[in-house]
């Protein structure tokens, strides 16, 4: 069935604020589709956002929309999920919003495991700010804080979070938007904190740095490094360097999520009293 | 009040952090997020216990910026909020709490003052956080801040900041000291009947025709909570009446303007102070928190010694109540300004005073309270 976009953007904002053929449009759409998918209404949809180009999104969308304070996101959505378990929260960060500044506050969320839904947008960069290096910059790349090539080794973002306890981590890319939508809706639709790694084009302020100015070659260069999970398993180290898998890496249902233990205390604290 | 009301107060004796804790549970704060730091963890303790027995919610955060984060995200489905911190916690909950301020959501934070800068004296008084109530975050905004002495007030004050932050959409802070958080004294718990609880203003009208910040409705535009069908737009970029960024400087300027009127604009709903024997007094002492307390021996003890001092006693600190200082300072030889700090309410006691004499500190940190005897020299000096 054919998605009706016009039900979740704010078409009077129109045009957005990306540069044209910036990937953060691309994961936008998957998004839309995903909870179209799910027929969730807008009105019980919260949508959070830190500070940078990603951070735009929410502002385009008709729901509840929070832009909050660089790499905080997390921490507001936290309020916002806990004071309303029975609604959906859903964050959007970019990998400096998410993993440096914000990078506490992301693994605690894992460590919580609240049921929110993370999007993030690995461009590799801190777009925004006119192209700084940022935690996932690869080695060696240049970035406008590493006009000699970036020295910084990088996290392995789906692996952090991961290890920090996230209870769905998956990785999509924008070269594949059918795979990024189904991957976000198993996000969406999973009880814990999930976590949709995105590796993303920001051909403006990484790709010009690096070689790779347009969008298009960009997406293609994503797009081939990437692997399916399952070729993964086949792989050896050795050649799985410099790719990234994409497909589900990890999903735990068994453990409790946050908002449900919590209202164990409740019920606790009420016949104590 | 008759005598047949004060017999249903139940009569405590609670140290000065329970009653925060006890005081906003009763204002009806069902939501509390923080982050240990002394000497303020205690409210912490009592909330943690207090608000899941009331269907409430208690998070510890991770630190005190997500603190902040989490109550501002709760605020906004409606809740009334409160975290609790010191000093350290309290400079960084201020990029968020700037946030707040501009997305105009109602929370009340309070800090527990310890001595010094950095880590400081975690476990003695300090009142050095004056200017950082006003001035800690980047850009401006309105401020109120309340800087209860006793702990009957401190109850009060507590109910009073839940609804001034609501009332005008807004962080309203509590600004109390070690000595204050930690000592107990009796306190008359008053029944819910004797004071009202108020609500922050919701819309009336339609999704279709609400604007977050419509300035037609008055300084306080009405705020809808989360999930209620508003789906409304919230940044803490500059905005405009729909919420969304603007960078017209014209409406840049109004809306600015718009939140000090808040403040500027409700000063007889918000200010608070206590004057003894200002009346004919020759030397003026303004002092707040636990250090009005020796103040107000120190000019009893004057009096007894026929000097006419008299004390103002700003129970809100900021919006400064600028009237009654400049009351008292056009009539009196001499200011005297205790605080236990190096000199920072001090520089608006001058601004404001119009004092023809000497405005005078009593400045004491290393985290002992300054004791009547000291002020009372002081007072004796310029007497
Ligand atoms: C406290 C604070 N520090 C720094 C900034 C400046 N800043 C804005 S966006 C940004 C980085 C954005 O990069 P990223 O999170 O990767 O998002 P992108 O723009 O690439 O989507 C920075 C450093 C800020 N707004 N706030
Ligand atoms: S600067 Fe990069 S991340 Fe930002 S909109 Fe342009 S392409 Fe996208």
């Amino acid at each position: 069935m054919a998605v009706s976009y016009t039900k979740y953007l704010r078409m009077y904002h129109m045009p957005h604020m990306w540069c044209p053929g910036c990937g953060i449009g691309i994961i936008v759409k998957a998004i839309i589709r995903a909870f179209d998918a799910l027929d969730w209404s807008t009105d019980d949809l919260a949508f959070v956002s830190g500070i940078g180009c990603t951070s735009r999104a929410p502002g385009y969308l008709d729901m509840n929309t929070l832009h909050t304070t660089h790499g905080r996101a997390l921490s507001f959505a936290t309020g916002i999920k806990f004071a309303r378990p029975d609604k959906h929260v859903v964050v959007i960060s970019g990998d400096g919003d998410a993993t440096a500044i914000g990078g506490n506050h992301l693994i605690h969320a894992c460590r919580r495991n609240i049921d929110i839904t993370l999007v993030i947008v690995n461009n590799n960069i801190y777009g925004m700010t006119g192209g700084q290096y940022s935690p996932t910059t690869p080695v060696g790349a240049r970035a406008a804080t590493s006009p000699w090539g970036n020295i910084d080794i990088p996290f392995n973002v789906s692996e952090l979070v991961k290890g920090a306890g996230a209870t769905y981590v998956a990785r999509g890319h924008v070269g594949s938007g059918v795979q990024l939508e189904r991957l976000i809706r198993g996000g969406l639709t999973h009880k814990g904190f999930s976590v949709i790694e995105v590796l993303s084009n920001c051909h403006t302020q990484y790709g010009r740095r690096n070689r790779i100015p347009d969008a298009i070659d960009l997406i293609e260069h994503i797009s081939k490094s990437t692997v399916s999970v399952r070729q993964a398993e086949k792989m050896s180290p050795e050649e799985l360097k410099d790719k990234y898998a994409v497909g589900l890496l990890h999903q735990d249902t068994e453990r409790t999520e946050y908002c449900d233990d919590y209202n164990k205390v409740i019920e606790h604290a009420q016949l104590e009293r | 009040m008759d005598n047949t009301e004060k017999k249903q107060r139940q009569v405590v004796f609670w140290p000065g952090n329970k009653v925060v804790a006890e005081a906003a549970v009763a204002a009806g704060c069902r939501f509390f997020a923080g982050y240990p730091i002394t000497p303020s963890s205690e409210i912490a303790h009592v909330m943690s216990k207090r608000l899941p027995e009331m269907g409430g919610k208690f998070i510890q955060m991770e630190d005190e910026i997500a603190a902040m984060g989490a109550i501002i995200g709760a605020s906004l489905t409606g809740q009334r909020v409160m975290t609790a911190t010191s000093g350290p916690g309290f400079s960084l909950k201020q990029e968020n709490i700037g946030f707040a301020s501009f997305i105009e959501a109602p929370c009340v934070i309070v800090n527990v003052m310890r001595g010094g800068p950095s880590t400081g004296l975690p476990t003695a008084l300090g009142q050095a956080d004056v200017m950082q109530a006003r001035w800690g975050t980047h850009g401006d905004r309105p401020v109120i801040a309340l800087t209860p002495s006793y702990l009957d007030e401190l109850y009060n004050e507590v109910i009073r900041a839940f609804n001034l932050a609501e009332m005008l959409r807004m962080p309203v802070f509590l600004l109390i000291d070690e000595v204050l958080g930690h000592l107990s004294e009796r306190v008359e718990i008053p029944d819910p009947s004797e004071y009202e609880l108020v609500e922050r203003p919701r819309p009336t009208v339609s999704p279709e025709e609400y604007y977050p910040y419509d300035s037609s409705q008055g300084d306080v535009p009405p705020m809808a909570d989360y999930f209620t069908g508003y789906r409304w737009h919230t940044t803490g970029l500059n905005h405009d009446k729909t919420g969304f960024p603007t960078t017209d400087p014209v409406i840049c300027q109004a809306e600015e303007e718009r939140m000090e009127r808040k403040v500027s604009g409700n000063l007889e709903l918000i200010e608070k102070y206590e004057e003894y024997m200002t009346e004919d007094a020759e030397i003026g002492v303004v002092a707040f928190g636990t250090t009005a307390r020796a103040a107000l021996v120190a000019v009893a003890d004057a009096r007894k010694k026929g000097i006419k001092a008299g004390l103002l006693r700003p129970v809100t600190l900021w919006p400064f109540p600028e009237k009654p200082t400049r009351r008292l300072g056009q009539r009196i030889k001499a200011m005297i300004v205790p605080e236990a700090n190096l000199g920072q309410m001090i520089y608006e006691v001058e601004r404001v005073a119009g004092c023809n004499g000497p405005v005078v500190g009593v400045n004491k940190i290393g985290g002992v309270p300054i004791y009547p005897g000291e002020i009372l020299t002081r007072i004796e000096e310029f007497a």
